[in-house]
């Protein structure tokens, strides 16, 4: 039983961080794209706009499994094969770019325009104000986005598993289900429960620390009534 | 009276020819907005000379904001033309809505602070201040060199590393007028920095860019809808009126001027006439005239009785002013000789209630 858990674990794992490595660096571009060509924003293009935002959205809305399923095509193109783990990772990784470029264009949106302003009089092209504001302002809930799209990643790697991604999805339905091996099931349901605790603990520690030092020009990232002593200064200096 | 050197200690007085720093002609900003036009500039003129605080004053949605970031082209304006420092910004901006290099490099050279400040609040008070000497790209100890001499030039040395969400309101305008200042710029351009600030964090403020002003020979233009702040800080101002610049001037030619709207606000006298055949005066002395007992020998070279409704002193633009309204017994008509009295004397008179026309020799 051991080693069929810890084997699930490191694969879930291997599917999860890179799929959410991928899924943060094209989706935190898009995002900022998405907030930039808007109507009245530093690089306003309106048809550009709506053609990533359209994207952005039928990527977003399409029911996970169906979308695995859709791109087996271009999975074989990139990885050789649509079984196992490393093909798992290309229909994760692209389900996982819309879901957090949406997540990163709220978040830019929230930073304040004057801030935005101030470079500009600063004499800040628009790579500088992306760099030097709007990335770093918005830090705290882009770190919140993260764990949010890790956290979904998680549950859509289940799904992958089905069909042949393996890890802890795969485990359960396999003995959970199939051999009705009750206990391993429970097992995998309480390694994903303590799993996902502890990385909306982390996410939410890293944004909110974060956070309170930068103060209220940033958006509050969503707390979790799992805390519910807020952080006193001095631990939030050592933070920062 | 001097023309103010470049780069040399403030000169206090000002005459009319100065080097203008600042020139718009013709500023012209319309927006579109769901088919209708609104216009918040309609052909500003503006003159501000080198050395001096010009602040511009006018309700809100007079156009006075738009009027401020026409000058470092964060807004495009419609029509006309902007010149900071001997260079004309509109002709560098070109079409597109975006700012070319040449356009950023000279706004590097205007600083501007903000009403609410807008300072990064992923970065220190230190980085805040070398942000913008990141752009001009500095380097790395050279930037923390002039950051740190420039938080204490602001008095702010021991917060460098502090966040803005530490600071209170003060300290952070404080912050943002290092920032302005890190690109080593002649012009400053204050979008209402002291509208969100308490009176007495406002006075600071304002003592801060004065002294900026005299010390580095800064030439500060503010807007604002306070007239304490012109009162206490500007050499000249002007006022805004529906986008128009309806009235500018040095602030002692202003209070000079008969009828004039702003020295009214700058310098209000309140009172009412008592009955209808009263002729009520407002009496402007400033300089020499303000030390003489003109009013007692008024009463007594006429035989007069005479009342004061109001009366103030105070320092405006750094001169000492005083302005007191009277009333006289009987009409405007029997007045006239005691009125040319006073105007003998050197004083302003301006007659409550009568045409402006009638009082035109006493604008001198």
């Amino acid at each position: 039983m051991q080693p069929l858990l810890s084997q699930a674990c490191s694969e879930t794992f291997s599917m999860v961080a890179w799929s959410t490595l991928i899924a943060v660096a094209a989706g935190l571009p898009l995002g900022v794209l998405l907030v930039l060509t808007d109507r009245g924003g530093l690089l306003q293009n309106v048809v550009a706009n709506k053609v990533i935002g359209q994207v952005v959205n039928v990527g977003r809305s399409m029911p996970f499994i169906i979308l695995m399923v859709a791109l087996m095509s271009f999975t074989r193109w990139v990885t050789g094969t649509t079984i196992g783990t490393t093909a798992a990772i290309v229909p994760l990784a692209i389900g996982g770019i819309p879901f957090f470029a949406r997540l990163v264009e709220t978040a830019v949106r929230e930073v304040d325009n004057g801030l935005v302003e101030a470079v500009q009089a600063m004499g800040g092209n628009t790579w500088t104000i992306v760099r030097k504001v709007l990335v770093p302002e918005a830090l705290p809930s882009l770190i919140a986005s993260t764990t949010t799209t890790i956290i979904a990643l998680i549950g859509y790697s289940a799904m992958a598993g089905t069909v042949g991604g393996g890890g802890l999805g795969d485990l359960a339905v396999r003995y959970g289900y199939q051999r009705f091996e009750t206990q391993l099931m429970w097992i995998t349901v309480a390694i994903l429960a303590v799993v996902i605790s502890l990385i909306q603990f982390a996410g939410d520690f890293a944004a909110r620390s974060l956070h309170s030092r930068g103060g209220r020009s940033g958006p509050a990232p969503k707390l979790r009534a799992l805390k519910a002593k807020e952080p006193e200064a001095a631990d939030v200096t050592k933070v920062a | 009276m001097h023309a103010p050197v470049p780069g040399h200690t403030h000169a206090r007085a000002l005459d009319s020819d100065g080097i203008p720093v600042i020139t718009t002609s013709g500023l012209t900003k319309v927006y579109r907005s769901r088919g209708r036009d609104v216009t918040a500039l309609d052909g500003v003129d503006l003159h501000v000379r080198e050395g001096e605080v010009y602040g511009v004053i006018g309700q809100s949605g007079a156009g006075k904001s738009s009027l401020i970031r026409c000058v470092n082209l964060l807004e495009r304006p419609t029509s006309g033309t902007v010149s900071v420092a001997g260079q004309d910004l509109t002709a560098l901006a070109g079409r597109g809505p975006r700012a070319g290099k040449e356009l950023r490099r000279a706004r590097s050279r205007i600083g501007m602070v903000f009403q609410h400040f807008n300072l990064l609040s992923s970065r220190t008070v230190q980085d805040n201040v070398e942000l913008p000497l990141e752009i001009l790209g500095t380097s790395g100890r050279e930037r923390s060199r002039k950051a740190l001499e420039l938080l204490d030039l602001v008095g702010l040395a021991d917060k460098a590393k502090a966040y803005p969400a530490q600071l209170s309101g003060g300290q952070k305008q404080r912050v943002g007028i290092a920032r302005a200042l890190a690109g080593d710029p002649k012009v400053l351009l204050s979008d209402e920095a002291t509208s969100a600030l308490d009176p007495e964090t406002t006075r600071s403020i304002l003592q801060l860019l004065r002294d900026l002003n005299r010390q580095l020979g800064l030439t500060v233009l503010l807007i604002t809808h306070e007239m304490d702040v012109v009162k206490s800080v500007c050499d000249s101002a002007a006022l805004m009126e529906k986008g128009r610049i309806v009235e500018s001037g040095t602030v002692s030619e202003l209070l000079a001027t008969p009828g004039s709207e702003l020295a009214a606000a700058l310098f209000p006298v309140g009172g009412e006439a008592t009955g209808a055949d009263r002729t009520v005066l407002d009496v402007t002395f400033h300089g020499e005239a303000a030390t003489q007992p003109v009013i007692s020998q008024l009463s007594r070279t006429y035989n007069i009785d005479i009342s004061i409704l109001g009366a103030a002193i105070d320092t405006v633009g750094g001169l000492q002013i005083g302005r007191m309204r009277i009333e006289l017994p009987g009409r405007y008509e029997d007045n006239v000789v005691p009125i040319g009295f006073l105007r003998e004397q050197g004083l302003q008179i301006d007659v409550v209630g009568q045409e402006p026309v009638l009082v035109k020799e006493g604008a001198k």
